[in-house]
């Protein structure tokens, strides 16, 4: 379902400190399965994750999604599409302090125009499917590491998106809370979702649950 | 509700939210941002009420003042011009006024001596205006000397000091009997400084005015008219001096406003980016910030309009007296009653908000073209 | 010279607007050079991300330029006992050859960039920006419309000439003076009111119209801009007179003020939009072709069509109400 084709991002463009991340990478990423890039740190994996998930526009080369071609679109556009198709889980979870679990699960909602009833349900269903229902109303400051990244899946599915991308998902966890990602990620999977993850924790590469390992070095496919 | 709407909504739930997590920051924006609508309110609104004070005082004021001028100068009017002028047709009653300045060397100022037109002192004694009083810590019974024109001393004795709240220029206003005056500044009897004229019909001013000049071709009518169109230009040309010197201070306003702008906390900046990492347009993130702006404006505008408002009317805009009061602008009685209209309340748009905007346009829009994978770069 | 708060207000905000629509135009130069949208280099990104600045200074302007037609009215009104026979802002506009053709160049900065911004709303709803070689090249007219409001409201400003006592050697300037002419004249009543609500009728007509017929919808665009003028027209000529019960005061601008209710804002603020979303309607219909916009335009036109049909329609219906209500009886005495 997304496809990339000779894909190329440099940044600083120009300037003496241009650097080119990604260096011509053709992929298919199947959907309904789970995927893993992976790849040492500098490696480009994460610069190649924020361009399949429309994130960012390559410099050249095209990324195609359902089979439209979306590399020349504007960002507006892409924010759009991004908004319907993908859910995203940063290593750092990135939420948003000072606002509670409920709020940062419905903040990719708000630009979408629901009521806020509606609002509300889609983040109590979720938070009950993730054992979260009982923080709903806590500030993500005094969650645990674990109940954080419940709380970033959590917002990366209101938008209910085909595909989930992961950023090192289990960087930040210990191998029992690890575990338990992986238990999200195969019913995840049974839903019929698309993930795409980046790691190089051998937990994650090796568990039963991923389909593909995708291997990268200096901004190139090993 | 539209989907529009709601959108809306969340993106001032969202802004007041943040708002308040930064109270700290926000407060003494706003705080400054008040301040400088109050201040440019204040000035608007004080001299709005000395405009329309001005038009009532002169509403009961004669309707034509005739001066004389000798080879282009002011010089006094003899009597006879008097007698000639209460027999024109159309005039109800004519005066010669006598008044002028005296310049006193201890406290370096101009006194306004005058004799009024009804109820004089009685000789020898006088009526001070309160600053005056204040000064020279004069009471009733007190006396004053002045030097007269040929440098003898004259002393007066102080029968009443002129009430403190009538005083925009009574301040420094001596009121002396006929004898008295003529006498400190050895102007001859039948001689006055100008005279009134109260004219029966308000249409057969301009008539009236056109025979006096005619009859009299040194003189000059001025028409009362013409005080208010000089009054409203004088008070229209001060407060937009006024403005410009307070542009100084919008523009430090709107340097303050810029930097507060541009100058996003960390914090608050990962809190875009994340934003814009989880679906979150630039257009977004453009409105939020603008109906951040709104909020801000709005209250500041409201606190500073208010603020500004008591202050003309409970304290008589005792802040900016000394700017906007001049010399024998008007005279007396000043119980301020500051006016609220549409054109005002623009203009003050137009020169705080407006600032505002402008100030924060570009840094907001900054913020928000913020790369969407900048979070995840870090 | 005369100087106040206000003016200074609407010269800073008209230099701004100028400033800022210049800044446009001329990034708008760069941008129709550059622009290529299959590019993803950082040059192609940072031309786009530079058009959401772009559309917010043109709104910027916009809703300056709205509240900067208020305060230059009132404005006008304020000075009017400056000058010898005026008796109100028409006076004071007449002061010098500049006051009209400055509110004139307001209003139609106000209408190209609202015009604009309505094109720049279609414009984000392609994936592509299909028209923004048109926006871009729409900025080098909208740009000189607005340095020439600057201009001549400057010299407006700069030309009044006050009849105050200090400035010469006497009174009397009303008997050797012409005075200004202090009140527009307008066409007679009756005529008048026939060709209002012949227009209006007409407007409404082809809006409902173009519901059904979308060729009609360039009329109605044609039939808004020509009911505004015509909506001028009858403001001076009657609505003013039934307002004011009066049958010689035609002053358009006395409606915005306290003592008649400020009734004018009720005709004036939807005339503005009305006009502004129906020429806006008109203006999106030639793009109906344009590949990444197919099916939205006609949405679109239909949209701006029937939020403009609702206020020409109030319009109507209020100023019906003016002359029914009014104590005035201008045509058909004793009725």
């Amino acid at each position: 379902m997304i496809e990339l084709m000779d894909v190329r991002k440099a940044f600083n463009q120009g300037r003496h400190n241009e650097l080119w991340a990604v260096r011509g990478v053709s992929l298919q990423v199947p959907a309904q399965q789970v995927t893993v890039l992976r790849g040492p740190s500098g490696s480009g994996k994460t610069t190649l994750l924020t361009l399949v998930g429309c994130l960012a526009r390559p410099t050249s080369g095209r990324v195609r999604l359902h089979g439209r071609d979306v590399s020349g679109m504007t960002e507006r556009f892409l924010t759009g599409l991004r908004r319907q198709t993908f859910g995203f889980v940063f290593q750092q979870f990135n939420l948003v302090r000072g606002l509670t679990v409920e709020q940062n699960v419905m903040l990719p909602a708000y630009p979408l125009g629901l009521t806020r009833r509606d609002l509300r349900r889609r983040a109590h269903g979720l938070l009950e499917s993730l054992d979260l229902a009982e923080h709903a109303q806590a500030r993500v400051e005094w969650l645990s590491g674990g109940q954080a990244q419940r709380a970033a899946i959590a917002r990366a599915l209101v938008n209910d998106p085909d595909v989930i991308l992961a950023d090192e998902p289990t960087a930040n966890l210990d191998t029992e809370l690890s575990r338990r990602f992986l238990d999200i990620v195969r019913d995840l999977k049974a839903q019929g979702k698309t993930l795409l993850m980046t790691s190089h924790d051998p937990l994650i590469c090796q568990a039963p649950e991923v389909d593909l390992v995708v291997g990268l070095r200096d901004g190139q496919l090993d | 509700m539209t989907p529009w709407l709601q959108r809306q909504r969340h993106l001032i739930d969202f802004t007041v939210e943040a708002l308040a997590r930064r109270k700290g920051r926000n407060l003494a924006l706003l705080v400054v941002y008040a301040l400088m609508v109050f201040v440019l309110a204040s000035v608007l609104l004080f001299s709005q009420a000395l405009r329309r004070e001005a038009a009532l005082l002169l509403a009961q004021a004669p309707e034509i003042t005739v001066q004389r001028l000798v080879a282009g100068r002011m010089d006094l009017v003899p009597a006879a011009h008097l007698e000639r002028l209460a027999g024109l047709r159309g005039v109800a009653s004519a005066q010669g006024r006598l008044w002028g300045y005296y310049y006193d060397p201890a406290t370096q100022a101009n006194y306004t001596l005058m004799v009024p037109l009804t109820d004089p002192p009685p000789p020898g004694t006088m009526q001070v205006g309160p600053t005056l009083a204040r000064f020279w810590r004069l009471g009733v019974g007190d006396v004053l000397s002045l030097r007269t024109h040929d440098g003898r001393a004259f002393p007066l004795s102080v029968q009443g000091i002129l009430p403190t709240d009538s005083a925009l220029v009574a301040a420094d206003l001596v009121l002396i009997a006929e004898a008295d005056f003529r006498a400190f500044f050895g102007i001859p009897a039948g001689l006055y400084t100008d005279l009134v004229l109260k004219v029966r019909n308000p249409r057969e001013v301009a008539k009236v005015a056109q025979k006096v000049q005619r009859d009299l071709p040194d003189t000059r009518p001025i028409i009362r008219e013409e005080i208010l169109r000089t009054y409203a230009a004088l008070f229209d040309w001060r407060e937009g001096m006024v403005m410009v010197l307070l542009s100084g201070a919008v523009l430090a306003f709107m340097i303050l406003a810029w930097d507060k702008a541009s100058g996003l906390s960390a914090e608050e900046r990962r809190e875009i980016g994340v934003l814009k990492a989880i679906g979150w347009e630039t257009s977004d993130i453009l409105a939020m910030k603008l109906w951040e702006g709104l909020l801000v404006s709005v209250f500041a505008f409201l606190l500073g309009y208010l603020a500004a408002y008591v202050h003309v009317a409970a304290f008589s805009a005792s802040l900016f007296v000394p700017v906007l009061k001049g010399w024998s602008v008007l005279y007396p009685d000043f119980a301020l009653t500051p006016q609220v209209d549409p054109f005002q309340v623009f203009t003050l748009f137009f020169l705080t908000v407006f600032p505002y905007a402008l100030a924060t346009l570009v840094p907001v829009w900054r913020s928000a073209v913020a790369d969407p994978d900048a979070v995840m770069r870090q | 010279m005369v100087l106040n708060p206000a003016m200074v207000a609407l010269v800073i905000a008209s230099l701004v607007g100028s400033l800022m629509l210049a800044y446009s135009a001329a990034f708008g130069w760069h941008l129709i050079r550059h622009w290529d949208l299959a590019s993803g280099s950082e040059l192609q990104l940072g031309l786009e991300r530079h058009t959401y600045l772009i559309s917010t200074l043109v709104a910027f302007v916009l809703a300056s330029e709205a509240l900067g037609l208020l305060l230059f009215v009132y404005n006008a009104d304020r000075l009017a006992p400056l000058f010898v026979g005026a008796m109100c802002a028409v006076g004071t506009l007449n002061t010098s050859a500049f006051g009209f053709p400055a509110l004139m160049l307001k209003i139609l900065v106000f209408f190209a960039a609202s015009t604009w911004l309505i094109l720049h709303r279609l414009d984000t709803r392609g994936w592509d920006y299909p028209l923004t070689r048109v926006k871009y090249g729409l900025l080098f007219l909208i740009a000189p419309l607005i340095l020439a409001e600057t201009w001549f409201q400057a010299r407006f400003f700069l030309a009044m000439d006050t009849d105050v006592i200090t400035s010469c050697c006497g009174s009397l300037f009303g008997s050797n003076r012409k005075a200004l002419g202090s009140e527009l004249a307008g066409l007679p009543a009756g005529p008048a009111m026939a060709l209002f609500f012949g227009t209006l009728g007409l407007t409404l007509g082809l809006g409902l119209g173009s519901l059904r017929r979308p060729l009609l919808g360039y009329g109605y665009a044609l039939a808004s801009a020509l009911a505004f003028v015509v909506t001028l027209v009858a403001i001076v000529s009657f609505v003013s007179l039934y307002v004011y019960e009066h049958p010689h005061h035609h002053c358009p601008f006395c409606l915005l003020k306290a003592e008649y209710g400020y009734q004018g804002y009720l005709l004036y603020v939807p005339l503005f939009l009305a006009t502004a979303l129906g020429i806006g309607s008109g203006v999106v219909r030639p793009f109906a072709g344009v590949q990444s916009l197919s099916g939205l335009v006609e949405p679109m036109a239909r949209h701006l069509t029937l939020a403009s049909l609702w206020l020409f329609g109030f319009l109507t219906l209020w100023t019906a109400l003016i002359v029914a209500r009014s104590g005035l009886v201008l045509i058909g005495g004793a009725g």
